[in-house]
């Protein structure tokens, strides 16, 4: 009875092996899990929702004219970087282009990235789209670009700019500020007791400081930004922001830009200082994690700010009145951008120029809102919805 | 023939005679220490967090001993706290899972998307969760004890497995707490549902905890087979050869683990708040930190569960207690790290008291 | 004493044992023959076939041809499990205790008892206090003196009372032979005494033991008879107060012959 018992556990257990090896092996065509290629003129199934369930059959690299591309994400869990996927793979499809998507395990994985970058050169691509983990993948573009490929950055400018082609990013400083000016001016004068609810706290990547810091120069704290890391400013001082006036800087936590790092952070920084009132976070599931906190302890009138805009659940949480405002990028717009420019200048046109006093494209950042603020632009919700991700 | 026998036995006498020397050398506060903690393996841990909690208490401005930042900490530390329960049984079978963490991902995954995307109803979204991550768990001890392959090759091989699985699978789209509530599925976070005892605010999730220590610690010491996971781990041959079905053990001891990591789903679905692929980061060697610094021993068949529960506890006060008296983050790491290694060498030092 | 000259029947008998692993032939037609109420001492050189004979005996091997017979019966041991479920308890020069656990819990290790009503068969609870006394039981009934505590580990133990634990599982469970394997291989003298005496002890409680020992003065002192195994089988049974101990090696040798010895 017992041993009948146990050997039907183990052809379940056979089951499921076979299962899921299968199911890997269907989801990553040739390639590894990693990787995966669909291509532009393969008809209908590259352009399946699931990039990663793409055809085996349709990779036809070898075609002389095709113009064949990488795109190296920072990593494929958060939706920042899926939605840059899919619109470039929705631009390769537009405009015939064979695309090959790679990412980090994590942010700040830029081991992962290098391997992608030789893989486009030995590929034989004509160019590479890479949202950099950080400055070490800066000799293996130069290596790719010596080899004739065209490199261009999206989201990160690389460290330093010229490294690439182009770059085409969004101004986190500015999407930092955005948000800090306008949280400064809902305090109306009052004191400020911030939580500042970061990405990491174990390294140091450029999104993570330049949102953290710009929303500090926005709210009047600090005058300029500092790439050495967070949490560099006085911990009290006052704010020259909409009206001004006192304030505390409770806490600099991890939250890993997810819901159950923003959690564990806001708590952490309520038994500093259960006070808090205005709250930074790093994108929009920190912030719906922290919110989740506040709300379970009872606060109330917490001006929570975060920076992203995504359609879901950054702007939902936006219009319920979970987030005040959002500082709105468009990673799809980048991708979108990105593919024509390698397509352009595989043809031979002129790059498009930088966006003037920046060292890259802009591809722009709107404050998301429905509480204006005196002299802080933003847009209403139900417009931010309609461009949300920039798709 | 019969004279080198004899001499032989000589051989054995001397080495005896030096053994009991050794012993008696030893007879001294030290060694009675030694083998008060070597028969208490819940002790020091204990005592740590003792510790920690009471420096921690006068290193700030009061603000840690308060009820309401112990409450955060509870709900801190639900999500490791219950996978390290399924860690901790695989490690007192001498083995090692890599892949909790995002066996635990995977099956809240599935649990909120079957119920949100399929409309499935919750509770069997949920009872399907905990069967997937039991499977996965059954897959992993199939590789070890089938196959014989090590269990950190086999962990470290389904962790990429199943993460691929997880991104296939939710296409890294997140599903939120209001939508799930929102569709009648509440159910399944319902493990995030504050309780308030005065300012002391804990989770369902973190009661759920408790009562899986408590089950657990009784398995593990009250019956037959916790038994045979400490004699499986302590010596595989020798529980063979006194009748242990040693390959059913390990079997039986991935797969309740792959159980653990389901309910585990559960509950960081509550505490999340959202299906996200970007839960539980680092749980995995976050599990391992509580067993070891818990004094169970990751040679196996040394530890005891709640031994486990007090690790976590530890890791989350040392954080919260540091970044409370205002350490700067790095240190807090740093502090961890070195938690980590003066866990290790105690557990190694007494090992040493009896060999 | 002399049990070999009451007409009982044995209570295991071997015969014609083979096993071969691949050229190398380990046993070649090996007898055994094991009478109520005694001690069998198995010696040989190295090579004999001395463990190979024990694991087919045991369970821990399958013989390739021949035949094993308990109480008349034949009987086939494909697992261990088996020749223990059919009364044959061995104790491997391992030991095969768990360190960590303590006594009582080795003492029942793989077969504990459970609560009796619902706390044993819904919630499965074993039943310590009942292992405890019955393994406190065990130990006194081989007068193992030196142990006291049952919930010490046994890694606490000297070599001497671990084995006295392993010997005293296989006494409290085996029901029809005892093996023991190299028992006082690793011990001092006063340690050997104590087991030596421990097997005597197993003679008076009525079971019979198969000892397999290197340790002539051992085999000589405790063996009612001593079975000489060379070259994979049976070459001769001798009687320790016939024979002298370095007879006894020179048969084990090849250097003398005894005559129908096998």
């Amino acid at each position: 009875m017992r041993t009948t018992r146990f050997r039907r556990l183990q052809v379940a257990a056979g089951l499921l092996l076979a299962g899921s090896l299968t199911a890997a092996a269907c989801g990553s065509s040739t390639d590894d899990t990693e990787t995966s290629t669909s291509a532009g003129s393969g008809g209908s199934t590259a352009s399946s929702e699931a990039s990663t369930a793409a055809s085996g059959g349709g990779s036809s690299s070898s075609s002389g004219d095709e113009v064949g591309v990488s795109l190296i994400l920072k990593n494929t869990t958060n939706q920042f970087f899926v939605s840059m996927q899919k619109s470039a793979e929705a631009e390769a499809d537009k405009i015939g282009v064979e695309l090959t998507v790679a990412a980090g395990k994590e942010d700040g994985d830029t081991a992962s990235q290098i391997t992608a970058i030789e893989n486009a050169v030995s590929k034989g691509d004509q160019g590479i789209l890479i949202t950099p983990n950080g400055d070490a993948v800066v000799p293996a573009i130069k290596k790719a670009r010596d080899a004739g490929l065209l490199v261009i950055a999206l989201d990160t400018p690389p460290n330093p700019a010229d490294s690439v082609d182009i770059t085409f990013a969004t101004d986190n400083y500015l999407a930092g500020q955005l948000i800090g000016q306008w949280a400064a001016a809902q305090l109306d004068g009052k004191k400020a007791t911030i939580a500042m609810l970061d990405l990491f706290n174990d390294k140091v990547v450029s999104v993570d400081t330049r949102r953290d810091q710009g929303f500090l120069n926005g709210m009047g704290i600090i005058e300029k930004e500092d790439p050495s890391g967070n949490g560099k400013e006085p911990a009290t001082g006052k704010y020259t922001g909409g009206k001004g006036g006192d304030y505390e800087v409770v806490c600099h936590e991890p939250t890993k830009g997810s819901a159950d790092g923003g959690k564990t952070a806001m708590e952490t920084c309520l038994s500093k200082n259960p006070d808090v009132n205005v709250v930074y976070t790093i994108n929009e599931p920190a912030a719906q994690g922290a919110d989740g906190v506040l709300k379970s302890e009872g606060k109330e009138g917490v001006i929570i700010v975060s920076v992203d805009g995504g359609c879901k659940p950054g702007l939902e949480l936006v219009a319920s009145g979970v987030i005040g405002a959002t500082a709105q990028q468009y990673p799809g717009k980048m991708a979108t951008l990105g593919m024509q420019a390698i397509k352009d200048l595989a043809a031979g046109k002129p790059k498009p120029a930088v966006t003037p006093g920046l060292d890259f494209f802009n591809t722009g950042v709107a404050l998301v809102t429905d509480t204006k603020a005196d002299g802080v632009e933003s847009i209403s919700v139900a417009d931010g919805q309609k461009i949300c991700w920039g798709a | 023939m019969a004279v080198d026998v004899v001499a032989a036995d000589d051989t054995d006498d001397q080495e005896i005679a030096a053994d009991a020397g050794q012993e008696q050398g030893r007879g001294n506060l030290v060694s009675s220490i030694q083998s008060v903690l070597h028969r208490y393996p819940a002790l020091s841990p204990a005592l740590v967090l003792l510790a920690a909690y009471v420096v921690f208490t006068f290193l700030g401005d009061g603000r840690f001993a308060r009820l309401d930042t112990t409450g955060r900490m509870l709900q801190q530390t639900a999500v490791v706290g219950v996978l390290a329960i399924g860690q901790t049984i695989i490690v007192l079978t001498a083995g090692i899972d890599l892949s909790i963490g995002v066996i635990a991902i995977f099956s809240h995954l599935f649990m909120a998307r079957l119920a949100m995307n399929n409309g499935w109803p919750s509770i069997l979204a949920l009872l399907a969760g905990f069967v997937a991550a039991t499977l996965f768990g059954t897959l992993n001890g199939a590789l070890v004890s089938k196959v014989k392959l090590p269990p950190f090759i086999v962990t470290l091989g389904t962790l990429n497995i199943f993460v691929a699985l997880g991104l296939i699978y939710s296409q890294a789209r997140e599903i939120s707490g209001d939508d799930l509530r929102g569709s009648g599925n509440g159910l399944l976070v319902w493990t995030g549902k504050t309780i308030s005892f005065g300012s002391l605010r804990i989770t369902t999730g973190v009661l759920m905890v408790v009562v899986l220590y408590a089950v657990f610690a009784y398995v593990l010491s009250n019956t037959a087979w916790g038994r045979h996971i400490y004699a499986v781990g302590d010596d595989a041959d020798a529980a063979a050869l006194a009748g242990i079905d040693v390959n059913r053990v390990k079997l039986s001891a991935y797969a309740v683990a792959g159980l653990i990591y389901g309910i585990g789903g559960w509950i960081l679905l509550g505490r999340a708040d959202t299906a996200s692929t970007n839960n539980a980061g680092g749980a995995n060697l976050d599990t391992i930190t509580a067993v070891v610094i818990g004094g169970t021993s990751l040679f196996g068949g040394r530890g005891l569960i709640w031994g486990t529960l007090l690790g976590a506890l530890i890791v989350t006060v040392y954080n919260t207690g540091l970044s409370l008296a205002g350490v700067n983050q790095d240190y807090r790491t740093l502090a961890i790290g070195i938690l980590v290694i003066v866990a290790v060498a105690i557990d190694q030092w007494i090992r040493k008291a009896r060999k | 004493m002399s049990a070999a000259d009451t007409p009982a029947a044995p209570i295991l008998t071997a015969q014609g044992l083979v096993k071969r692993f691949g050229r190398v032939v380990a046993l070649s037609g090996a007898d055994l023959e094991l009478y109520p109420g005694e001690v069998l001492a198995v010696i040989g050189d190295n090579g004999a076939g001395k463990s190979s004979l024990i694991k087919c005996l045991s369970g821990a091997m399958m013989p390739d041809e021949g035949v094993i017979e308990l109480d008349g019966q034949a009987v086939h041991f494909r697992r261990p499990q088996d020749a223990r479920a059919a009364g044959i308890e061995t104790v491997y020069q391992t030991l095969a205790v768990a360190p960590a656990l303590d006594i009582a819990a080795n003492m029942f290790l793989g077969r504990e008892k459970r609560r009796p009503g619902p706390l044993g068969s819904i919630l499965r609870m074993i039943d310590k206090p009942g292992m405890r006394r019955s393994a406190q039981e065990a130990v006194q009934k081989l007068g193992i003196a030196t142990i006291q505590n049952m919930n010490q580990a046994v890694e606490t133990l000297s070599g001497g009372q671990r084995q006295a634990v392993a010997v005293a599982r296989a006494a409290a469970f085996g029901s029809k032979v005892v093996i023991l394997d190299e028992p006082t291989a690793a011990l001092g003298v006063k340690e050997s005494g104590l087991v030596l005496q421990m097997i005597r002890d197993l003679r008076e409680n009525g079971l019979p033991v198969i000892l397999i020992s290197h340790n002539m003065p051992h085999v000589f002192e405790v063996a009612d008879r001593i079975h000489v195994q060379r070259l994979g089988r049976r070459v001769a049974v001798i009687k320790p107060d016939e024979y002298s101990m370095s007879d006894a090696v020179a048969i084990m040798t090849g250097a003398a012959t005894v005559a129908g010895g096998a």
